[in-house]
């Protein structure tokens, strides 16, 4: 009447608790964490070393009149106004020239290019130019606009900034348009929307603060290059705001305080350091700040 | 204020008896008007035929249940008759699909034109990353131009016909994100009417749903085809019983039989339909 269970057919392996082969993965999970400890602390205190170093050496100099004075001659107690200020100027023209061609390439790679010959070869194309060495757009802008434009000018410096800006805004546009799924491109497209206002209202509002975030990173990097500036807007020891002459600029400064004799001029480039430094690391802040905020909650 | 007198009331009244959507105002006769016809219809991805020959007609201002295993074509279907396919290069449809007389997946069609006449409501919703108000607006404005005053009833009377009004209407102005699922589908639909399209596609409209969202969907479908021809796919035999007028079964790229629900679940003529619906595969 009462059947009897039938034998279950999955043969189960020996299991013992603190077997040979249990012991000896435990051993090795502390050698491992114990090297991931370590060179996290190996990368931590060269970072705390470099930023001590930094701030110590830039607030023991630093004095407002770095904000309100130009530079001047060796002991005679000049400022950083107008190396900050060319540095505005050439990062914001050159983010401002930069960021929209980035963002129409990366569209045309995300929703035009796709699985395409062409689109696969700009896509590379522009992969190497985001990891080409800056002092090569500097070399190149200085072979296009400063021979033959007769001299160094801002505007050569705003253009090698320039086409740094336009891999990095690619390269984010691309992958945060390709975040978004196709079913609301197919949304928008299923309601009569034309290519390009699914692309304008729909794909670029969801994939709205990846972009901004691309774009601010853009900024962070160019705000502190120097090779490309060097053979381009090359620096201005004078107030300047004249896109067609030489241009000063923070990084140039640095650059060429940090390497002369005069000690208040070493200060001054710890004093510019740590200003590049702080500005870069409060745009690093703002664009992680715009990632985790949620898009347009009102 | 609504420009049409009866808003959707949509009722969660377990104690409605709710019979085959087609047994008792449908007759086989009123099943011949067709708004949309396909013949001889064939569908490729790449060079693989997704749909043979299907021949099927879809009735006007009737809800026709698609059904069927995964993969037999029914959804391919779906995105036959608003052209969806035409976004991916290696997908082509050969055949007649006739609305008004023109073949739809002719070349000459103009996409967005068609694509406001027939509007789709996808499986998973699809709410755009802005307000609830611009959502609705959004289809809208592509083919309308509305005073701020016909617009705003517009969207009141899109929100009212898919039954979220009452939720949505203090927070028009705040992210449609912020909807629950169900809300958000409902929010989909509102949008799709908002256009006036003259089909409504729904590809598995409720498969992403709790129980709840999926009864009050399926009421909004039996209130929307009054004003609407649906076309539903579905893997819920049950809602196609609940909803649909007609019903067709696919199976591997074929429509095998098409008939009244009624008919096709208590009377198949053909023994894979048999099969299905009595669960023998799927």
């Amino acid at each position: 009447m009462a059947d009897a269970v039938p034998t279950a057919t999955v043969p189960r392996p020996m299991r013992q608790a603190n077997s040979a082969l249990g012991r000896r993965r435990k051993r090795i999970d502390r050698v491992v964490s114990v090297f991931a400890y370590v060179s996290t602390a190996i990368g931590l205190f060269f970072l705390a070393w470099l930023l001590v170093t930094l701030f110590g050496r830039g607030f023991a100099a630093f004095n407002l009149s770095v904000f309100t004075l130009s530079t001047a001659p060796p002991g005679s107690n000049g400022g950083l106004l107008n190396a900050m200020v060319g540095t505005l100027i050439q990062t914001a023209l050159g983010t401002a020239i930069g960021a929209p061609i980035g963002l129409l390439v990366g569209t045309y790679l995300a929703e035009y290019a796709r699985n395409t010959w062409l689109g696969n070869v700009v896509r590379f194309v522009s992969d190497i130019l985001l990891s080409a060495p800056s002092i090569l757009i500097g070399l190149f802008v200085y072979q296009l606009i400063v021979i033959n434009t007769g001299g160094f000018s801002g505007w050569a410096g705003v253009a090698a900034l320039a086409i740094i800006v336009i891999p990095v805004v690619v390269r984010t546009t691309e992958d945060m348009l390709r975040l978004i799924p196709d079913t609301l491109r197919e949304a928008a497209i299923g309601l009569g929307s034309p290519k390009w206002v699914m692309i304008r209202f729909v794909c670029y509002r969801a994939a709205m603060q990846g972009i901004i975030t691309g774009v601010l990173l853009a900024i962070a990097r160019i705000a502190g290059e120097t090779a490309p500036l060097l053979f381009t807007s090359l620096g201005n020891l004078n107030w300047s705001t004249n896109l067609n002459e030489a241009m000063p600029s923070l990084p140039i400064t640095i650059y060429q305080y940090a390497a002369s004799p005069y000690d208040d001029w070493i200060a001054l480039a710890w004093v510019g350091a740590l200003i590049i430094t702080i500005a870069v690391l409060a745009l690093n802040i703002l664009a992680r700040y715009v990632i985790r905020t949620e898009p347009s909650k009102k | 204020m609504s420009n049409d007198s009866q808003p959707a009331t949509v009722v969660a009244d377990p104690g409605t008896t709710r019979s085959f959507g087609g047994m008792t105002a449908r007759s086989t006769e009123e099943l011949n008007t067709a708004r949309i016809e396909c013949r001889n219809l064939d569908f490729f991805y790449g060079d693989n035929r997704a749909l043979k020959s299907v021949n099927l007609r879809f009735p006007e201002r009737q809800v026709t249940g698609m059904i069927g295993p995964s993969g037999c074509g029914k959804s391919t279907l779906l995105r036959v008759l608003n052209r969806m396919f035409s976004l991916y290069p290696g997908q082509r449809a050969t055949g007649e699909v006739l609305m008004d007389g023109e073949n739809i997946i002719s070349d000459k069609v103009d996409l967005n034109f068609l694509r406001a006449r027939i509007g789709m409501v996808f499986q998973k919703p699809t709410p755009f990353p802005m307000t609830i108000y611009e959502n609705v607006a959004f289809g809208i404005k592509l083919h309308e131009k509305l005073s701020k005053r016909d617009m705003d009833e517009r969207v009141e009377w899109s929100l009212r016909r898919a039954a979220i009004w009452d939720e949505a209407k203090d927070r028009l102005h705040t992210n449609a994100m912020g909807l629950s699922g169900g809300q958000q589908q409902r929010l989909c639909i509102a949008r799709t009417i908002a256009v006036k399209p003259e089909v409504i596609l729904f590809d598995e409209p409720t498969s992403a749903l709790d129980p709840i969202s999926t009864l009050k969907i399926e009421e909004l479908i039996d209130e929307l085809k009054r004003d609407f021809t649906i076309v539903i796919v579905t893997h819920n035999m049950q809602q196609a019983a609940r909803c649909a007028d007609q019903v067709a079964f696919f199976f591997l790229g074929e429509m095998i039989e098409v008939a009244p629900a009624a008919d096709l679940f208590t009377r198949p003529k053909h023994p894979k339909t048999q099969e299905y619906i009595t669960g023998r595969f799927s």
